[in-house]
């Protein structure tokens, strides 16, 4: 067996595998079919200060080889986190991550600090690149003085492991990754989902509640692929990859694009079992060609 | 309840009606874990380039002894219509089971009625089967748009008694589930439906208006199934709630209908 441990930024993974917030709820959900102790990280939903109700009904379209969503960050927020689910979750055998959004830079900053206290909670995930609520979200991860505005206030305001999570509707997802390193991030995840649409043509109206919706699955992955290979060439903190990432494969092109780690979305509600067979996958390829560790694969691609 | 992803195997594909399928399936692995009548699989599409996600279908008939455990599909659209092509051997791989089924009876003496519509009185018959298993003889009153839609009324027939209508009367009595006669004559204590929403909307407003405590199963898109998306919410009197996970089966009080 090779050496699958990867450290991202003073956070230990016992392998290079995370899950993806909203995709796989607080772990619990998944309980049944895996041993979560196998897995490098959770992050979990996306929580915000205040609760959320989230979009309504239909948040989901299918399409092809993936899927619209347009949850909007549906959560009960961060007092409730800490209380009713922090206690549930914190005894799980592996990094438990909290994905965070807002509405300005104090709200992160605030729901931060919050989560700053929860000792089994080893980092944030910001996500400054939801498409689907209309503050804050994707308006702060579009340009670089708001996504360097909320990086600042949150990282005064939290001590330990800051990921900031890219959104990929950006004409230049390089430059928001050095303002986000600039303002103190500790490490960067990307891609968030793609601005899609879908229309039924017989109801002659767009599926969705809100009309758009975030896109994910295998669809996204060259583009993806594309960003965190860009990303992972222009800035000196370790980059997360994720994006349409469904085996094995998958997971080693993003590795040799230069990512550290990578998070697995989508993939989870095709094969519920997708993320210990990706870190399973990626031993093998590692034992196959030679490689005593991970990291030597990292960014092996020119 | 525990959740498994099985490869089952299919042993029996028949077609019981034009639009509609009745598969069966074994799991090779072992016995079948433990199930409720109105929870459901999510079965995976295998073969079919246009769909991505899994299908959410209510358990029909599940039988511990024979390690079988059944699905009643209607083709609607690209997901179902692949399962066509499912043959005996098959690989047929389940998540289940999921979300929150039917209430059953707590005593012999109180009487369910089980109303299906369509393809709705899939989940039917599995609580028909588990109510027997307890000593209580169901009623149903099952709806179809004509006779050709209305499949495996035998199945249904050997769990107890079963009224029928057709909306074009060319079986049982003419109209909609609500307006059958045996609603005016008996009295339930309770009444679990499955159906297109308007039918279940107007079973609920009946039993609300006898006061008669009503369950329904809804039918909301699903991605994951298992909770953790929140793709599948119906909008509550408690807020937004998965229908995967809370559901499929809600108290109609529960509803803002
Ligand atoms: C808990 C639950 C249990 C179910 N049990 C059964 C069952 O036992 N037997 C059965 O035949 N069907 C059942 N359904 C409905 C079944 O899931 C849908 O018919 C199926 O997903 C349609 O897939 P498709 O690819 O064939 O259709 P698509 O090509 O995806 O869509 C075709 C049409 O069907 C409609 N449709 C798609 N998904 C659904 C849905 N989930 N509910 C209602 N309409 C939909 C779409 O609006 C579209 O117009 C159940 C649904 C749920 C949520
Ligand atoms: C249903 C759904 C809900 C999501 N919710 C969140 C969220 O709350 N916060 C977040 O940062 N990303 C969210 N995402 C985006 C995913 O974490 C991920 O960035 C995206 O889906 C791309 O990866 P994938 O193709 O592997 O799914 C969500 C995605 C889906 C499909
Ligand atoms: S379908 Fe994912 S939460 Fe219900």
């Amino acid at each position: 067996m090779a050496d699958l441990r990867v450290n991202i930024a003073g956070l230990e993974l016992v392998n290079p595998v995370l899950t993806a917030s909203g995709t796989f709820g607080y772990g619990i959900e998944y309980q049944d079919f895996i041993d979560l102790s196998q897995l490098g990280g959770i992050i979990v939903k996306g929580t915000t200060l205040q609760p959320r109700e989230g979009n309504p009904y239909p948040r989901m379209a299918e399409t092809a080889q993936g899927m619209l969503n347009c949850v909007g960050l549906q959560n009960k927020g961060v007092d409730y986190f800490c209380k009713q689910i922090y206690p549930q979750i914190k005894d799980i055998k592996t990094n438990m991550i909290v994905n965070v959004s807002g509405n300005s830079p104090e709200d992160y900053a605030e729901c931060a600090a919050r989560i700053n206290e929860l000792d089994c909670i080893p980092a944030i995930e910001l996500n400054i690149s939801c498409p689907n609520v209309k503050h804050g979200g994707m308006a702060f991860g579009t340009t670089t003085e708001g996504a360097s505005s909320v990086v600042k206030a949150v990282r005064e305001a939290y001590g330990k492991t800051l990921i900031v999570k890219l959104s990929p509707n950006v004409t230049s997802v390089t430059d928001i990754a050095l303002a986000v390193q600039d303002a103190g991030a500790d490490a960067v995840s990307l891609i968030n989902t793609l601005m899609g649409m879908a229309i039924d043509i017989e109801k002659r109206k767009r599926v969705l509640s809100i009309g758009t919706g975030g896109l994910s699955g295998p669809c996204i992955k060259p583009v993806a692929l594309r960003m965190v290979y860009q990303v992972a060439h222009a800035v000196r903190v370790p980059v997360i990859g994720l994006g349409g990432i469904s085996n094995a494969k998958d997971a080693i092109e993003f590795l040799l694009a230069g990512a550290s780690a990578i998070e697995i979305g989508t993939a989870n509600f095709l094969d519920p079992t997708v993320s210990v067979k990706v870190a399973k996958g990626i031993d093998e390829y590692l034992e196959k060609h030679g490689f005593k560790s991970v990291n030597e694969i990292v960014g092996l691609c020119e | 309840m525990r959740k498994y992803v099985l490869d089952l195997q299919v042993t029996s594909v028949e077609q019981p009606g034009e639009r509609y399928l009745l598969l069966d399936a074994t799991n090779p692995a072992g016995p079948l874990p433990e199930m409720n009548p109105g929870q459901f699989a999510q079965l995976r599409i295998d073969d079919n380039k246009d769909t991505f996600l899994r299908r959410p279908i209510s358990l029909h008939h599940v039988d511990y002894e024979k390690n079988e455990v059944s699905f009643l599909v209607q083709k609607v659209g690209k997901g179902t219509a692949s399962l066509w092509q499912k043959r005996p051997g098959s690989t047929l791989n389940a998540i289940l089971p999921l979300g929150r089924g039917f209430t059953m009876p707590t005593s012999a003496e109180q009487k369910f009625l089980l109303v299906g519509g369509g393809v709705g009185i899939a989940p039917l018959l599995f609580m028909g089967e588990a109510m027997l298993k307890m000593g209580v003889r169901p009623t149903f009153l099952l709806g179809a748009r004509s006779k050709s839609d209305l499949i495996r009324l035998d199945a249904y027939r050997a769990l107890g008694e079963v009224y029928v209508t057709t909306e074009d009367g060319s079986e049982g009595e003419k109209g909609f589930v609500t307006q059958h006669s045996v609603l005016q004559r008996e009295k339930f204590d309770n009444i679990s439906v499955c159906g297109p929403k308007p039918m279940m909307m107007a079973m609920a407003c009946y039993a609300k208006q006898v006061g008669t405590k009503c369950e329904v199963s809804l039918e909301n898109m699903m991605a994951c199934g298992l909770g953790a998306c929140l793709c599948c919410v119906e909008d509550t009197k408690d807020g937004n709630v998965c229908v995967c996970k809370e559901g499929p089966v809600f108290d109609v009080e529960k509803l803002k209908w």
